[in-house]
């Protein structure tokens, strides 16, 4: 048997050593934050920088209808609304039912079902986005002779989505912690209403930072909107017929164009879109957040 | 307002493990009675069948009966959360809801069954934290969290919210090992108010707990581990610590193993 040295001069030496390998470790971690932020930052500075020349009040109110190649002019007003509308059909579709299957999955989920059900869920999510635009133009636009619509681009969208909402909430509605269950359960509360207003509530935080998180990845798709909005360049509310814009749809056609003027609209559009992003993101903390008690 | 529970020759399962087997047990009205032994003898498990929260673990099922004043709790027709409604339970962690307010917390039995006039309630959360033992202490404060108060308070918080659905039985599953000696202190003391008026069960890894607090003792044994635990010895709690019957009893108390 070796003797371990316990002397002092000893203790100090691997002392030492101990606080030169945190140094290094605290650097190398912080490094890392800095890598990880840099792409961030130049995505954001960039953007910002190349959207601000064509962005503007003119740009936020008009839509591209009879402008001219060469001409400033136009905006992405119709494609705002094209976006908001088709997201929204999205989400009306996924949420609720993404939330439900999550609960199910969580709550009552046992047995060959589940297992079935999340492995289709994880089939789900790795469906490429242009075979959701593809499946959807398969079935609703060409099959069911619907036609390009807003409605066919939010229903590729909520193909995407689906997934992700499921996940995320499955994941947030296991963190909370069984103890809340059977604490509600104990005092003779139903099962549905223990998951209405003990389980969803205690979640909600995680649940919205998940729907929000989809949100913004379907906001921005792009390649399922070609097969099922088509893209347009007036402005059209009416999500349930004909051809709409989107603001994807209108980066993607923006900077195919070789003049400078489209190509600071695409930029302007890429803004606005990051902004709306922002914006429902920043909503859905401050209403998740009024769940929160002051200690 | 406090009701005799009779348990007939209880076994429960998880799956295809066996964890309590046969156990008979009278329980008296207006009594503490503990529920001692070693770990994973089955005295948490077979609390748990006096409510029907044993159910409530995917896989778990349980044969024997319990009555409760004569009545079948798990007779046709008798719903579980009519019976947790008159039997209810405080639980080994403090775990008040985290979204809700003290005062939601003490009332959420009643506020999540319907009841919605706001005297009614305020006047409950007031009796069920006098109750508990805990008014003086959050009165000023009923609209902060329940999370933000410390351990003992919280599971003082947890008695008061039991309490609070006026039940005839209150079962407590190790509602002190989280606790520190102060607060166990505290909540010891409340236990022997609470048997005024309650039926009190109590599950206790702590002999010593068991002798100070409880009138009927009954000790729980396992011959070995993946074994069904069994109940050995039930008496009078002075009876068991200082003459029990069985030899098992007796190793156990002198703290020759558990």
């Amino acid at each position: 048997m070796t003797a371990i040295d316990t002397s002092l001069a000893a203790r100090a030496s691997s002392f030492d050593r101990r606080r030169l390998t945190n140094s290094v470790a605290t650097v190398l971690i912080g490094l890392c934050i800095v890598l990880a932020l840099i792409p961030l930052g130049l995505v954001l500075t960039y953007t910002i920088s190349k959207g601000s020349r064509a962005i503007g009040v003119g740009f936020l109110s008009h839509s591209m209808r009879n402008v001219t190649p060469l001409s400033g002019a136009g905006g992405a007003y119709h494609s705002i609304i094209g976006t908001v509308e088709q997201v929204l059909i999205a989400s009306v579709i996924s949420v609720p039912l993404g939330l439900m299957v999550a609960i199910y999955l969580v709550e009552y989920g046992r047995g060959r079902l589940a297992a079935t059900v999340r492995f289709f869920v994880d089939v789900m999510t790795g469906v490429p986005s242009i075979v959701a635009g593809l499946f959807i133009y398969a079935f609703w636009v060409i099959g069911l002779h619907k036609g390009f619509s807003g409605l066919a681009a939010g229903l590729a969208l909520s193909v995407l989505m689906l997934p992700v909402v499921i996940r995320s909430s499955e994941e947030m509605l296991k963190l909370v912690p069984d103890e809340l269950r059977e604490a509600s359960l104990a005092l003779a509360v139903p099962r549905w209403k223990t998951i209405l207003r003990v389980v969803l509530p205690t979640a909600s935080a995680g649940l919205t930072t998940g729907v929000m998180l989809a949100v913004g990845r379907v906001t921005g798709e792009t390649a399922p909107l070609l097969l099922t909005a088509f893209g347009f360049d007036s402005i059209h509310t009416d999500p349930l017929r004909g051809p709409q814009s989107g603001l994807p749809l209108f980066v993607f056609a923006q900077a195919r164009s070789s003049f400078q003027v489209a190509i600071d609209r695409a930029w302007a559009g890429a803004l606005t879109l990051i902004a709306i992003v922002l914006v429902l993101t920043v909503i859905a903390r401050v209403l998740a957040g009024r769940n929160r008690l002051a200690a | 307002m406090s009701k005799r529970i009779e348990a007939d020759d209880v076994s429960a399962w998880f799956g295809a493990f066996k964890a309590v087997e046969g156990v008979s047990l009278t329980i008296e009205p207006k009594q503490v009675t503990a529920l001692i032994g070693p770990s994973g003898c089955g005295k948490s498990t077979f609390i748990r069948t006096l409510n029907r929260m044993h159910e409530v673990t995917p896989g778990a099922r349980m044969e024997g009966s319990v009555t409760l004043d004569d009545e079948d709790i798990y007779g046709p027709g008798v719903d579980a959360t009519t019976v947790r409604r008159t039997i209810g339970m405080v639980f080994q962690r403090p775990n008040p809801f985290p979204t809700m307010s003290i005062r939601d917390n003490v009332a959420a039995g009643l506020r999540l069954n319907g009841v919605r006039k706001r005297a009614t309630l305020d006047e409950v959360v007031e009796r069920s934290l006098r109750g508990a033992g805990l008014w003086d202490e959050v009165k000023d404060r009923l609209g902060k969290a329940g999370a933000g108060l410390s351990g003992g308070q919280q599971q003082r918080l947890c008695i008061a919210r039991a309490i609070a659905v006026e039940p005839e039985v209150l079962l407590m599953d190790e509602p002190c090992s989280a606790l520190d000696p102060v607060s166990t202190l505290i909540i010891e003391d409340l236990i022997s108010e609470l048997k005024d008026r309650y039926t009190v069960v109590i599950v206790t890894h702590n002999m010593q707990q068991a002798a100070r607090v409880s009138d009927v003792t009954a000790f729980f044994n396992l011959a070995g581990a993946g074994e069904p635990g069994r109940l050995v010895e039930v008496g009078d709690t002075p009876t068991i610590f200082t003459k029990p019957q069985d030899e098992r009893t007796e190793a156990y108390i002198t703290g020759r193993f558990g």
